[in-house]
């Protein structure tokens, strides 16, 4: 697919057909093990190169990337939300070469869309970084992944070593690089300190990744399945990425459903659908379903009531008071106490804290603390004024966001689960307090520097 | 001018040096008390944190802009031979090399320290506190540059002040180590066992050094000089050159 | 050209000298650190705010210039 004049035209889209519904990231996959690269190309054909050519033509490519995912509508799939065309004009007109950073670091326990993605389609995530790293003219994309990226590694490392031995990928080097470390790990500074050798703790800003991230470089961090998105994008074109999916939030979207259902797991979805139709598809419930976590840690609760309303979509799950975060929704039994698990969940948060910032470090053990009492019964008066007082404390005043999800998924379940809280504050812990949360909450690392934090507090 | 001031007694110049000298010696002690307070954010209603913070790096000035009188003095005043060259670079010279030259090292750090402070913005927080720690060495050193080369070391007033000086250091370095230093950071024993050691030599050196016979010779005064002890310089304080 | 004052959270080790100078924007929370007004500078404000950034010990304490909109 040449273009005879130096004032190039986009190539041809690809033979392969765009698929016209769902699957679309997942579409030919297999149940345990990845597409091959000849697997991946049947199923999508080939990308249209975004650089290369000639330097008026690379440009000109480049440009018609970047506005046709404008067009799209692509938002990061990580959580953040962040208007994706945006993060790669800001890279491309910092000064420098840039490096692409895929992130599947995935540190948020109850998601595991990134590793699967990752391990049944290697090949489609390494197309968008590839893309991505031509249009910006970037030599290096780096693949990261977390401590529990399980299968996913081998299959990204297997991917990487296809298409070196089919001749590379142009001026683009591809490496595999895993990071260390707890809940933070995966935001973007704390990210780029982990690839730099260094713990995997949030960095102040500005600068930004995009002017100043990895080695000093302009960095694009972009989520897995952003990129998984971009490539099919760049094949099929902005429109046919809309021809699913909501105004807001147009296409498709992975998202990972877990707890009381037949088939819990990860499932594209169209943006926009019920979750009782994602209930539906997943076999149905097991049980009785007490509240549903959406979007993760740093999300909010949803009370049973409203669960048979919810929209999967970014402006969907917030007018119902969820989030929508990286495609996560969590459903409580309601064998459970919703109570018990937001003092476990409190707790959890406090402890993985980078204990870089006064705030974070005093601020949300004293909320656990507050909600301990609170959920005991021990303080019947003032427990709630402390909450909203350590809310205010804690939050804003990090040099990142994690405070601050910690107080609003905290803050969310106050609220989904009001005369629960009410009734443990008068009479204490029910029966179903000591059973085994539902959470998962692994033990994972804290950072090393337990006695930084200690240090700080005064003299 | 120096051949104006020169007599054969101690000169003008000799006087300030000595006076220097000690004022320096003081304000140093005060800066490093001040020092630890403000790193053990010591404070009250009216000694507020930034009084003590400000008032630490006011004395540090002025205990250098003392130190550097004390060593144009010095150098200037004729009657001993120490040049420029002598007071900057350690341990250079014909009088008193080794306690003159732990004079220069403990000025060469002070420096060092004092401009590493003014252009804190720059230097960056990191690099300004590792400097900064050197600033603990500048006055043991002074301390034993002043008894090893005061000419008049035995006289009670230098003495009594060394005593006050010391007993003031050796309090908030004490306070520093047992109660002012953060849980788990290294160094902690290292720094009792520094303070110790100093403090043991000092306690020895003193009767069998300058406290002892014929220091002015032992510590290296230039045969030249020597011969001038015998003559009617026996003020009140005793002083030998 | 507007200033404004904004602590680096992860340097701030809550020494509290900036809220002693400049408590016109700096208040301390519970645990010593510095909960800050980032509005505008006006006048005598901002020579105080100069003063209170030389002032803190690590260098947390920024005066920074206000970003004008038009930057991305």
């Amino acid at each position: 697919m040449s273009a005879s004049s130096p004032t190039a035209e986009l190539p041809v889209p690809t033979s392969a057909d765009p698929p016209a519904a769902l699957p679309r990231l997942l579409a030919g996959i297999h149940g345990e093990r990845p597409l091959t690269l000849s697997e991946h190309l049947d199923q999508h054909g080939e990308a249209p190169p975004a650089g290369g050519g000639g330097r008026s033509r690379s440009r000109a490519r480049a440009r018609e990337l970047i506005e046709e995912v404008e067009a799209s509508g692509l938002r990061g799939c990580g959580g953040g939300g962040f208007p994706t065309a945006v993060k790669l004009r800001s890279v491309a007109a910092a000064r420098g070469r840039a490096v692409v950073v895929v992130n599947a670091v995935e540190a948020e326990p109850p998601s595991t869309k990134d590793r699967t993605l990752l391990q049944l389609a290697p090949h489609l995530v390494l197309d968008g970084a590839i893309l991505a790293a031509e249009a910006l003219r970037a030599d290096e994309v780096v693949v990261a992944t977390g401590e529990h990226a399980g299968g996913s590694s081998a299959a990204a490392y297997a991917a990487i070593e296809e298409r070196a031995a089919v001749g590379g990928h142009g001026r683009v080097a591809l490496t595999l690089a895993a990071v260390k470390g707890g809940y933070v790990a995966g935001q973007e500074s704390a990210l780029i300190s982990g690839l730099e050798g260094r713990e995997a703790l949030p960095t102040f800003t500005p600068p930004l990744p995009f002017e100043r991230g990895l080695h000093k470089r302009p960095t694009l961090v972009n989520n897995a399945e952003t990129l998984a998105h971009l490539a099919l994008i760049a094949r099929h074109g902005a429109r046919w990425f809309r021809t699913l999916g909501t105004e807001a939030h147009p296409g498709s979207a992975l998202v990972t459903l877990s707890g009381p259902v037949v088939y819990p797991g990860v499932y594209e979805i169209e943006a926009g659908s019920s979750l009782s139709s994602l209930i539906d598809a997943a076999g149905g419930t097991t049980r009785g379903v007490r509240g549903a976590l959406t979007g993760g840690y740093a999300g909010s609760w949803v009370p049973a009531s409203a669960i048979t309303e919810l929209v999967l979509s970014r402006d969907g799950l917030p007018a119902a008071g969820g989030s929508f975060g990286a495609g996560i929704v969590l459903l409580l039994s309601d064998d459970a106490c919703p109570v018990a698990e937001t003092v476990r969940l409190s707790r959890w948060l406090a402890g993985q804290s980078a204990r870089q910032c006064g705030p974070c470090v005093h601020g949300l053990p004293a909320i656990a603390d507050a909600l301990a009492a609170l959920a005991s019964g021990e303080h019947r008066d003032g427990s709630e004024r402390r909450l909203r007082t350590l809310f205010g404390l804690a939050s804003g005043r990090g040099a990142c966001a994690h405070p601050d999800g910690a107080v609003r998924v905290i803050a969310s379940a106050l609220r989904a689960f009001t005369e629960d809280f009410e009734d443990h504050r008068l009479n204490g812990p029910c029966e179903r307090c000591s059973r085994a949360g539902e959470l998962p909450l692994p033990p994972r690392p804290g950072p090393s520097r337990e006695a930084r934090g200690a240090r700080r507090a005064g003299p | 001018m120096s051949g104006l001031l020169a007599t054969t007694g101690p000169s003008v110049l000799w006087y300030l040096t000595r006076a220097t000298g000690a004022v320096a010696l003081l304000l140093l002690t005060g800066s490093l008390v001040l020092g630890i307070a403000d790193v053990r954010r010591l404070s009250s209603a009216s000694w507020p944190r930034f009084v003590v913070d400000s008032l630490h790096r006011s004395v540090s000035l002025l205990a250098l802009v003392f130190l550097v009188v004390h060593i144009l003095t010095s150098v200037l005043d004729s009657y001993v031979s120490i040049s420029v060259v002598n007071a900057v670079v350690p341990f250079t010279g014909s009088y008193r090399p080794l306690w003159l030259g732990l004079g220069a090292v403990s000025f060469d750090l002070m420096v060092a320290v004092v401009i590493t402070s003014l252009l804190r913005g720059r230097v960056g927080y990191r690099a300004w506190r590792a400097v900064h720690w050197a600033a603990y060495a500048c006055w043991p050193l002074a301390l034993v540059h002043g008894l090893g080369t005061g000419s008049d070391v035995k006289s009670s007033w230098l003495l009594v002040l060394s005593v006050v000086c010391a007993l003031a250091v050796l309090a908030a370095v004490l306070s520093r180590v047992l109660s002012g230093w953060p849980a788990g950071a290294p160094g902690r024993r290292a720094a009792l066992a520094v303070t110790a050691a100093f403090t043991v030599f000092v306690l020895a050196w003193l009767p069998i050094g300058p406290l002892g016979s014929e220091w002015a010779r032992r510590s290296g005064t230039p045969s030249s000089l020597l011969s001038h002890t015998t003559s009617a310089t026996s003020s009140s304080t005793g002083s030998t050159r | 050209m507007s200033h404004h004052v904004r602590v680096n959270p992860i340097t701030c080790e809550a020494h509290g000298i900036c809220a002693e100078l400049l408590p016109e924007r700096i208040t301390l929370d519970e645990w010593g650190y510095p909960i800050v007004d980032e509005a505008t500078l006006h006048g005598e404000e901002l020579d105080h705010a100069r003063r209170a950034a030389r002032a803190c010990p690590t260098l947390a304490l920024l005066l920074q210039r206000e970003r004008s909109k038009s930057r991305v």
